[in-house]
Parts: structure tokens; C-alpha cells; sequence
């Protein structure tokens, strides 16, 4: 397989091979070959390191800083779907113009909540089965494995799934509710209900994934450290509690990061979950997270510019959640 | 070496003073509660799926009645054919499998260079520079996705494969992993053999890095795979649903067309999910371990 990527190399300078001959008497020709060898050894063990990971660091220019960039000047600019290359100057207006719109803030709150409700139980639920999973088990890679399986399931067949799941009327979820004697929940148009059921399709999805994560780094923890640990006495809950979770930590730090940013960035599902197969994220609009409002703002409303600034936006309290973050994980390491 | 009692398998469980143990961890056996645990969580997470299969197998009639249907109906095939061709879905594979398959193989390749360069290799900068690999993992690709449209479609590329390979053909996932897997299954002393007997960096990669890395190459390749097959957001903007699709655009489509046939829906959402939980089925062991691989840092 790796064959085919020969035409896809790098411009690495081929011949730094010099010949294992042993150093008779050089003629001066001879030396004169081996000096110019001993250059391209040089630039070769010089060069090519930066000829590596140069493909990587032009894509993420291309592809990905530039990008953004591009978007925090694009939202200082109205730019309409229609002509895209029409820029007109507006300074903050676009800014000043989602602020005030109250389906902005509305978004921002259910990004929030659907964030929370859909991260919080993952991770916790994750770092439990990871701690059954460090068990010795019979087949404990089917476990795993399964677990796994809604991972590979896409966002698009997940909540085509779930809409029918959490039907109203005919939906599994409610038939199930009706035998604990629980009335049938309206999982599309309650605002509740609703952020619950997005986020469960969320939950399902990646709960798995992270339980590898964190399963992954509890093996790695020294397994004398759980022995000192219960020749002093500690019990099992007490180990996990000083010797699993603050050698977690920065698996745990790292998990938050990733599912805070995918949390932000939340839009198929809701997209999908949508009766009414519209981008507003429900009737009231009671499941609209950030970046549906972004594609109901840019590709619904045509105005591109005002979703650069949404975009923008969304970035900046994305750093603003990483600097928090990077202040906690100091103050954690700082007090253990 | 049977000791552990219920409790001890949850991590909730209350707190108990229990005699020293001198086994602990990854030394324990899982008690009869971590089993119950494990097959909650397991059929939670494979019931969506066999019900698709389910929900697929029925009509819309049935779909649409109380209590929901648990057993396979007459109808898959029927269901099948008519899903696969309203929504374009052959195209559709095609598309997708060309779309996951460059960006796998070619984020591998990358990955790997700059994995290796990242493990093995000394110059200036090296820290400075991974630092920076590491941060593009927190900046979330989506916001990039307005200036990324202008340029599609001042290119008119809009509905063109191009438009979706080219922007998922790095990953700081990816050299992440290959340098962690590197920095341990590649001895240095190798590396250098190689080099006394005159290898260049290329040929050290050529013949050197790969063969060591094909495991971890296989690994990440397979999971780029399924991340590229599952891409939702970007092919949704620039690929229409009908005209030039990927799997996931297409299935999407049948869930927000006209036809309300539930049923129909769920046959394209079983077709667009079999080919990766076939992937699973074969090669779940290695996926595994492959993502646990990448989550221990070095």
C-alpha cells in the first residue's frame, strides 16, 4: 500500500548514500567525490527534517490558519452568499448586529446546555465503564469493541435513528416510559425533552470512544502504586479516588478540551433531529445551537459576513474556555 | 484470585473498609456487576443499530403504530432497493469511498513523515514546532468553513470532490499518533545502522520507518477512514444531495426530502452505516487498540 504514495514525496534530495568501501589512500579525485558526498550527508541530516513536516505545516496554512484568519476579516465586511467576492466594509456592525439579536443568545445558551448535559454524563460515564473495563474480563475485547460501534456510525444515520427512537407517538422511547407509568414526553417541541434527546445522540456516539481514552491511560498508571496504595490500607473506592484519578488528569484535561470544542461546534444533529427539516433548530427554536444558527445566518439568510462574526465569536470563547482550562490544569498540578 | 465482591466492580460503589489487597487494578476480576455494567452498555449501544436494521425490514404502516416493532419484517430488500436508488446512492459510495480513501491514505503518508521526523530526528525548532501540532488539534476546523465556501465557490468547485479532499488531507491527529507509536517502536540504534551504511533520509524512511510503522499506519489509516467516511458539516455545505453526493449528504437528504417514509429513511441510514460496521467487525480489535495507542501519551 505504501508504494503508491511514491510520487506523492516530499523534494528530499536522494543520495546521501555513501559507499562502505574502506579508506584506502584517497586520490584527490577521491577526496574531492567524498567531500562533495560528505556536503549532501550534511545538508540531507540538515534539511530534511523540515522537508517532513513541511507538507503538514503548508496544508494547515492553506487549509486552516489562513482560513480562520480570513473569517475574522471577512466579518468586519458585509459579504452576501450571492456575490462572495463583494466586500463591504462595515467594522463591527455585523458584531453589534448578532449581539442584538435575541436568537443569538438563544443559541448560545442551548450550545451551552446541550454542551453540558450532553459532556457531563458522557465523561463520567466513560471514566466508569473505563474503570470496569481495567478488570480482568471474559471478552473483554468484544466489550470494547462494541462499545466502539456507534463511533462508527455517522452523525447523519444516528439522528435519523433517534428522531424515530424518540418519536411522540410512535417513538420506542415513550412506549418504553408508558410501562414506568411516565406520559409520553414531546422530545421534538418541549424545550427540555428536546436538548436532552440531541444530546443523547451525542452521548451515544462518543461515550465509548472516550471510555478507550481514559481505559487507555489507566493501564498505562504503575501497577505498584495501587500496591503501596493498599498495603497502607486504602480501599478500593480511596485508590481510585488518590491514585486513578489524579494520574488521570491530564487524560481527563485532554478529554475535556476535545469534547468542549466538538460541544461547541454541535450541527447535525440538531440539524437532523428537526421536524420540520429547517435550520432554526425547532419550532421555538428551542434546540438552535451555535453552529446551526451560523448555517441558518450564512447559507439560510445569505449573509456571510454576519456568520464570519458568528464564527469568530464562537472562536474567541472557545480560547477564552482554553485559557480557563490551561489556569485549572496549573493550579491542579501546582497543588498535588 | 476470584476475591472481588459487587461493590468493588463500581466505581461509585459506596465506601468499604476492606482488607489490605495487594492485587488491585488491572490485576482485579471483574465481579458479576461489572458483567450486568457491560451488557447494559453494550446493547444500549448496539440496539439503534440492529433496530435500523429492524425499522428498515418494516413498512411505514408499521413504523407508525403502537407498541414499536422488536422482530425483522418482509420488507428490507423492497426498502433497500428503493433507498439506494432514490438517493443516488451508488454514486454516492463511490464518491465517499474516493473522498475517505485519498484523505486516509494521504494523511497516513504525512503523518508519518512528520511523525518520524517529530520522533527520531534532531534540527531547530523541533519543540517550538510540535507545540504548534499539538495546538491546531484545539482549533476546531469548522470555523474555517465560510472563507473555505468563497474559495469553492469562487473556484467553481462547488459539487466537486476536490472540494472536500483537499481540505481533510492533514491531520495533527495523525502525527501526533505516528510519533508517539514511533518514538517507541523504532530503536534508535536502527536508525542509525541505516546511516553508517550511508542511508540517506529518505531511503532511512523508505526502508527503515515504514516497515516499522505499518501497523500504526494501518491503525490510523482505518480510523481517518471512518472520521472522512462520517464527515457531515463540510460535504453537506458544498455537495449538493442529489446531484454529486457523499454517503453521509445523501442519507441525509432521504431524512429532509418530500417521501415521509420512515422506513425508506432507515434502509439508507443502515446502507450508509453497514460498509464501516463491517470495517468494525473485521478489524474492531485493532481500531481499539489503535485509539488506545494514540491516548497514551509519551
Amino acid at each position: 500500500m505504501a508504494t503508491r504514495h511514491t510520487t506523492a514525496a516530499p523534494p528530499v534530495k536522494e543520495g546521501g548514500a555513501a559507499p562502505g568501501r574502506p579508506p584506502a589512500a584517497p586520490t584527490e579525485a577521491e577526496q574531492r567525490r567524498r567531500n562533495r558526498l560528505s556536503r549532501r550527508w550534511q545538508r540531507d541530516m540538515r534539511w530534511s527534517p523540515y522537508a517532513f513536516v513541511s507538507p503538514f505545516f503548508l496544508l494547515f496554512l492553506a487549509f486552516g490558519l489562513f482560513p480562520l484568519i480570513y473569517t475574522g476579516w471577512a466579518s468586519l465586511h458585509q459579504v452576501e452568499m450571492t456575490a462572495p467576492t463583494d466586500m463591504t466594509w462595515v467594522g463591527m456592525r455585523n458584531y453589534t448586529r448578532i449581539f442584538d439579536d435575541d436568537f443569538f443568545w438563544n443559541a448560545a445558551r442551548n450550545t451551552l446546555t446541550i454542551g453540558i448535559i450532553s459532556t457531563v454524563p458522557q465523561l463520567l460515564m466513560a471514566m466508569g465503564l473505563a474503570h470496569i473495563l481495567n478488570y480482568k474480563l471474559r471478552a473483554s475485547t468484544f466489550y470494547r469493541v462494541a462499545m466502539l460501534a456507534p463511533y462508527a456510525t455517522s452523525i447523519a444515520a444516528a439522528s435519523l435513528v433517534f428522531v424515530l427512537l424518540f418519536g411522540r407517538d410512535y417513538g420506542m422511547i415513550n412506549w418504553a416510559l408508558h410501562f414506568v407509568g411516565i406520559d409520553a414526553v414531546d422530545w421534538q417541541n418541549d424545550k427540555w425533552p428536546s436538548q436532552i434527546a440531541v444530546s443523547s445522540i451525542v452521548i451515544w456516539r462518543w461515550t465509548g470512544y472516550n471510555a478507550l481514552i481514559y481505559l487507555a491511560a489507566m493501564q498505562a498508571i504503575p501497577q505498584d502504586l495501587y500496591e503501596s496504595a493498599a498495603l497502607d490500607g486504602a480501599s478500593r473506592w480511596r485508590q481510585f479516588l488518590h491514585v486513578t484519578l489524579p494520574s488521570l488528569r491530564p487524560t481527563i484535561l485532554f478529554t475535556v478540551v476535545v469534547s468542549t470544542i466538538g460541544a461547541s461546534q454541535v450541527f447535525g444533529e440538531p440539524l437532523l433531529f428537526d421536524a420540520n427539516k429547517g435550520a432554526s433548530g425547532g419550532a421555538e427554536h428551542q434546540f438552535q445551537t451555535l453552529g446551526l444558527y451560523l448555517y441558518e445566518q450564512g447559507w439560510v439568510n445569505q449573509h456571510l459576513g454576519r456568520a464570519s462574526a458568528i464564527a469568530w465569536t464562537m472562536f474567541l470563547i472557545l480560547i477564552v474556555v482554553g485559557i480557563v482550562n490551561y489556569v485549572i490544569s496549573r493550579r491542579l498540578r501546582a497543588s498535588s | 484470585m476470584r476475591t472481588a465482591k459487587p461493590e468493588d466492580a463500581v466505581p461509585t460503589a459506596r465506601k468499604t473498609r476492606r482488607p489490605k489487597s495487594a492485587q488491585a487494578g488491572g490485576h482485579m476480576h471483574g465481579g458479576p456487576i461489572a458483567y450486568i455494567i457491560l451488557a447494559v452498555f453494550t446493547i444500549v449501544s448496539l440496539f439503534p443499530l440492529v433496530w435500523t436494521a429492524i425499522a428498515a425490514s418494516r413498512d411505514n404502516q408499521r413504523l407508525a403504530q403502537n407498541p414499536p416493532p422488536f422482530v425483522f419484517g418482509s420488507n428490507l430488500f423492497h426498502n433497500l432497493d428503493v433507498a439506494w436508488n432514490d438517493a443516488n446512492l451508488g454514486k454516492a459510495f463511490v464518491n465517499t469511498t474516493i473522498v475517505a480513501g485519498t484523505s486516509a491514505a494521504t494523511i497516513v503518508f504525512l503523518s508519518t513523515i512528520a511523525g518520524f521526523a517529530f520522533a527520531k530526528l534532531r534540527f531547530r525548532g523541533r519543540g517550538a514546532l510540535m507545540l504548534i501540532v499539538i495546538g491546531t488539534m484545539m482549533v476546531p476546523p469548522q470555523l474555517s468553513i465560510i472563507p473555505l465556501y468563497m474559495m469553492v465557490a469562487k473556484l467553481e468547485w462547488t459539487d466537486q470532490l476536490q472540494a472536500v479532499i483537499l481540505p481533510s488531507l492533514v491531520s495533527a491527529f495523525g502525527v501526533f499518533f505516528m510519533r508517539q507509536y514511533l518514538i517507541q517502536a523504532l530503536p534508535d540504534e536502527i536508525i542509525e545502522a541505516a546511516r553508517v551504511d550511508g542511508a540517506s533520509s529518505w531511503r532511512v524512511v523508505w526502508h527503515v520507518v515504514f516497515p516499522a510503522a505499518r501497523p500504526a499506519m494501518a491503525v490510523l489509516g482505518m480510523l481517518m477512514f471512518v472520521q472522512t467516511w462520517n464527515d457531515f458539516l463540510w460535504p453537506f455545505l458544498v455537495l449538493s444531495q442529489t446531484g454529486n453526493p457523499t454517503v453521509q449528504v445523501a442519507v441525509a437528504g432521504l431524512g429532509r426530502g418530500y417521501t415521509p417514509d420512515q422506513s425508506l429513511i432507515m434502509a439508507g441510514a443502515l446502507l450508509g452505516t453497514l460498509p464501516l460496521l463491517a470495517v468494525f467487525a473485521i478489524f474492531g480489535k485493532q481500531i481499539v487498540g489503535g485509539i488506545m495507542q494514540g491516548a497514551v501519551k509519551g
